[in-house]
Formats: structure tokens, sequence, C-alpha cells
């Protein structure tokens, strides 16, 4: 089944067009990287599919069905969880806390029924022992950390990471893609936008390539990073 | 092990003893408290009950009003229409004040929503105005002087007959004593209400709402019906406390019932002083300016500078008033909402 669909989406700020005709398919179970300079439209780009942007034109299809017009909440509750690219925690809320919303909400379920979940979660992305701090008081890596646990609350059939791992230090980083490849084995769909490419080529299996906001490569990681065309466009050298 | 999650703390179990010898000491309080006591009680619980609901809007929804006294207002006025017009006992017709609040809420936030911040609260102030200067327009209940409400149906209201005879006391002090009573049930009923939604996972939204909309929409929470929820709730317990108030004064005006000084100032000031965003907050403030009032009341405007200036003074120092002052030295909540996950892998190295 294809989880995600966009069909020629396009979305501009005034004059400024940062999503120019996008067309793409993720299938289900896939993990598909996005890459491109700053400015591209990436985040713009995830904005779009969860609902928190509209495009102009276009359609977004998330399992077969049209979601163009479904709000960012009601798209949450069908299965798309999000990380923020600059972290967005409910600081005031302890990191527990911050899961209990997004899976009491997410789900709609009791905060007994979810208890367990929420726990599990924050063992697997090693947060447990800060689950009474409140979430003002955490690190960076801690806070990154908040951004894909709370993500995973929601029990997304398709997740999006928006920069996750960067600011982080080599081993906080490794330590990161070994969680997010532990999500992806459950089945999760992925779609990760990142700047640290080692990071998102060791997890991801299709890498789409963004610029001016039009889609100019998707395809096998290793081609996409060896194209000249994305090593002009990307890495400005000159080939 | 399995994990657990408790709200409760020992302090808070010993608060909540407490709690329940001071709720019965404020029921009997009538049987060997004076009228002038029995005056300022009430005068104390339905500032707390406007705090209380100002606060879940601005502390607990960030939607910070400053034209609360259009509920009061509103409300006081449909209690009067209820009785002079309708020819309703006052008693019953506390419910129609809030009903009426709740249906000029309706509107209200419909133009309001459309703002947010700074521009949010002139929004509703001047839409106080605008109910207020309608409200003037009505001749029947007195036009821009205002009425009483009629000697016979504050004589015959429910209950004052009975409390005149359990309490050997006179008409005028059993009908203090009646309002005094529904001022002490709804203070307990705002505060109970309060806590149970804060307490439930929608309680968790509207924090989450308050620090993040963004966020929170994108984890399933529907932040534009938390807004409306706080809203109109809060507009119908202020229409409540509204009508409440001007039964026991039996005299109503227009400026008198919308003043912004009285309905929306001087509760921002309880608030604020107390600490925003608790429950605990508004019942400090409202002991802090019931006390200065009472020290002050003989020096004029010296009182309002007075007031000015501790507030001033406080927001400087403590921002997050009083009780966070005292909550973050000891560490004490009386009415927690914290939800502590223990055991599991959190056992052996508790924080």
């Amino acid at each position: 089944m294809t989880m995600l669909a966009l069909k020629n989406v396009s979305k501009s700020f005034g004059a400024l067009t940062v999503t120019d005709d996008a067309s793409f398919e993720v299938p289900e179970g896939q993990a598909l990287g996005i890459i491109g300079p700053n400015g591209a439209g990436k985040s713009t780009l995830f904005n779009l599919i969860t609902g928190n942007l509209r495009p102009d034109e276009g359609s977004i299809h998330f399992q077969e069905r049209d979601v163009t017009k479904v709000s960012a909440m009601e798209r949450c509750l069908t299965g798309i969880g999000r990380s923020f690219q600059i972290p967005q925690p409910f600081e005031k809320l302890t990191v527990y806390e911050n899961l209990l919303v997004a899976a009491t909400h997410g789900r709609n379920l009791s905060e007994r029924d979810v208890r367990d979940d929420c726990a599990e979660v924050l063992e697997r992305t090693e947060l447990i022992k800060r689950a009474n701090t409140p979430a003002g008081q955490l690190s960076l890596l801690e806070r990154k950390r908040l951004e894909l646990s709370r993500a995973m609350a929601t029990q997304p059939k398709l997740l999006l990471l928006d920069e996750i791992a960067g600011g982080l230090t080599e081993g906080e980083c490794q330590a990161l893609i070994r969680t997010i490849k532990d999500i992806h084995a459950q089945g999760v769909t992925i779609i990760w936008i990142e700047h640290v490419l080692h990071a998102l080529t060791s997890v991801v299996e299709r890498l789409l390539v963004l610029d001016f906001g039009k889609v100019i490569g998707l395809g096998d990681p290793d081609e996409i990073m060896a194209s000249k065309e994305v090593q002009e466009i990307y890495l400005g050298i000159e080939v | 092990m399995a994990y657990t999650v408790t709200t409760q703390t020992p302090a808070s179990r010993i608060a909540t003893i407490l709690g329940a010898i001071l709720v019965v000491v404020l029921i009997v309080l009538p049987f060997f408290a004076g009228r002038g006591t029995i005056q300022d009680m009430f005068f104390i619980l339905t500032m707390l009950v406007l705090a209380q609901f100002w606060n879940l809007l601005a502390g607990y929804g960030g939607l910070v009003s400053i034209g609360q006294q259009a509920f009061v207002g509103m409300g006081a006025y449909a209690l009067f229409g209820a009785v002079i017009l309708l020819g309703l006992d006052p008693v019953p017709s506390i419910l129609l004040a809030g009903v009426a609040a709740l249906v000029i809420a309706v509107p209200t936030a419909f133009f309001a929503f459309r703002l947010n911040g700074a521009y949010f609260a002139i929004g509703t102030w001047v839409i106080a105005e605008v109910v207020r200067l309608l409200v003037a327009q009505w001749k029947t209940l007195g036009g821009g002087t205002g009425t009483s409400l009629p000697r016979d149906a504050t004589r015959d209201m429910w209950f004052v007959e009975g409390i005149e005879e359990m309490l050997g006391v006179r008409s005028a002090a059993a009908r203090d004593i009646l309002a005094y009573w529904l001022a002490l049930a709804l203070a307990l009923a705002t505060i109970g209400g309060i806590y149970w939604l804060l307490r439930t996972r929608r309680g968790l939204a509207l924090a989450a709402v308050r620090d993040n909309t963004e966020a929170a929409k994108s984890v399933g929470v529907d932040a534009a019906r938390m807004k409306w929820t706080v809203f109109l709730t809060s507009a119908f317990g202020t229409g409540l406390a509204g009508g409440l108030i001007y039964m026991q004064k039996a005299r109503i005006s227009p400026d008198a019932a919308f003043s912004v000084t009285d309905w929306t100032a001087y509760v921002i000031f309880i608030v604020v002083i107390g600490g925003i965003g608790t429950i605990e907050g508004p019942i400090i403030g409202v002991l802090v300016f019931f006390a200065l009032q009472a020290l002050l009341a003989d020096f004029g405007s010296w009182y309002l500078m007075t007031l000015g200036v501790l507030a001033i003074v406080i927001m400087l120092i403590a921002p997050r008033g009083l009780w966070g002052l005292l909550s973050e030295r000891t560490g004490l909540h009386l009415f927690p909402i914290r939800r502590r996950l223990s055991g599991g892998q959190l056992t052996t190295s508790e924080e």
C-alpha cells in the first residue's frame, strides 16, 4: 500500500514559491530521506504533509485517502506523527506529561490506558530517567529525544523527522540512529529531513533531493549522492 | 516492575484534611459570626470565584481577558430582569444569570478569538463597553441610572424564612446568610470543578496549548475546542457570580455592574499577586486583597496607589506571585496536578 502520496503540490508565500509542483510516493514501511540546501522548502514540505500548512494547489493522500483539507489535529489522529526542527516541548509539563498529552489526545485514550505505552517509549528513547523532569530543563539531546518520543507516543504509521540529528555530538548521533533504526524495524514508515548525511544514509532506503521547492532527484541514496546534478546543486561543487 | 502514576503528595493529603475542616467551619460560620463578618466573607468568596475563573482563562488557557465585567454585568442584569420582568424568585434566577453570560460569550468569542494577545485583551474590553452601553438603553430596568430589586421579591426569597427561624435573625441578616451560603457553594464548586478539569486529559491539553499551540495540534489536541471550552466555562461561572453579587446588593446600575475596575482590574490584581496558573494563588491573593482593603479603606486614593505599587513590586520580585514564591521554596502543592511516574526503571534511581 502507498503510505503517502503527493500529487502536484505547490505552495507560495507571496511571490516566493517554496513548494513547486512536488509529486512523489512513499510505500508503506519505507524510510525516505530528504536533502536539499537551506531554504529549499524541506520544512514547508513537512508542514504541508502534517496539515500545519495548506497547499495552494495539488493534493496529499495518506493511506490512499485524500487528506488535503484535513486539519493537523485530525491527520495526527489518522496516524501522521512529527518532530519539529527546533524542539517544541511543552516546557512546563514533565517529560512524561508531554507524552501523556500526545498519547491521550493523539490516540483518543484515557491516561490509564496509555501509561505503560508512554513509559515503554521513554525506555526505548532512553529518556525514562528524566520522566518527572519539566521539559524546560532538558539538554539539547534530551529535547531532540523528547521530540521523537512525543511523536512516537501517538503511535504513528508515518513518522516525519525534521533535522533531529543536527547539533549533536558524534556519540549522541550514533545513539539516536540506533533508536530510529529500531523504530523503523518495527514497520513505521519514516520520512527524514537531515543535513547530517551519514546519519541519514545509514537508515534510509531512498533519497529525495529538493531545490527551490522542486523535486530534482529521487532514488537509491548512493546513486543520488553520486549524481552530478546533486553534487552541483546541493554540495556547491563544480563538476 | 510495572509503572504507577501518582499525583497526591503527603502535604496534599494533610491539606485535604485541613481543607475539609475549613469547609465545615465555613458552613457553620453564620451560627456564631456577626453580620459584618458574613458580609466580608461574601465579598471574599465572590471575588475568589471571579479570580478562579479569570485564572482559568489567563493562567491556564492563555486568554488574557480584560472584559470579564461584561459577564458580571450581564449576569446581574439577567437576574434583575428575571425578577422584575418575569416575576421569578431571585435564587433560581442566579442560574439564568449564568446562562445570560453564556449567551453573550458566544458572539464575544466569535469576534475575540480572531485576535491574539494584547489585541484579544483590548477586544474583550471593547465588547464589554458595548454591552454596557446597550444595557444602559434598557429603560424598563432603569436605563443609565439603574434600579433596585422589588421589596416583595427580596422579602419572600426562597429559604429566607427558614433561615430567619433557624438562626433567629431578622430578614435582612437572613438574606446575607443565604447569599453567603450560595457564595460558599459556588466557590467550592468552582475550585472543585477546576481542579477536576486540570486532573483530566483536558487539563493536560490546556497546558500543552498554552505552552505551544502548534505542537499541541500536531499531537492531536483540538486547540480551538479547548479555547472555546475555557472561555464559555469562565463566562458561565462569572455570570453566576455576577448574579449572586447583585442579588445580595439588591441595587444595580450599568456603571457599577460593568465596572472594569471592580470586576476585572481587582480580579487581575488578586490573581497576579497570589500566583497565576495555580489554584492556590487566587486564594492567597483574595486574602491579601481583602486585608489591604480593610487596612487602607480610609485613605482614599492612597489605597489604589498602594495596590498598584504592591502589584508592581510583586511582579518584579516574584513573577509567579506569593504562592509561586512559597511553593518554589518549599515544594508545597495543596492542589497537586503533576503526574509523577514511578516504578519500572525508575525504582532504582529515583531523582
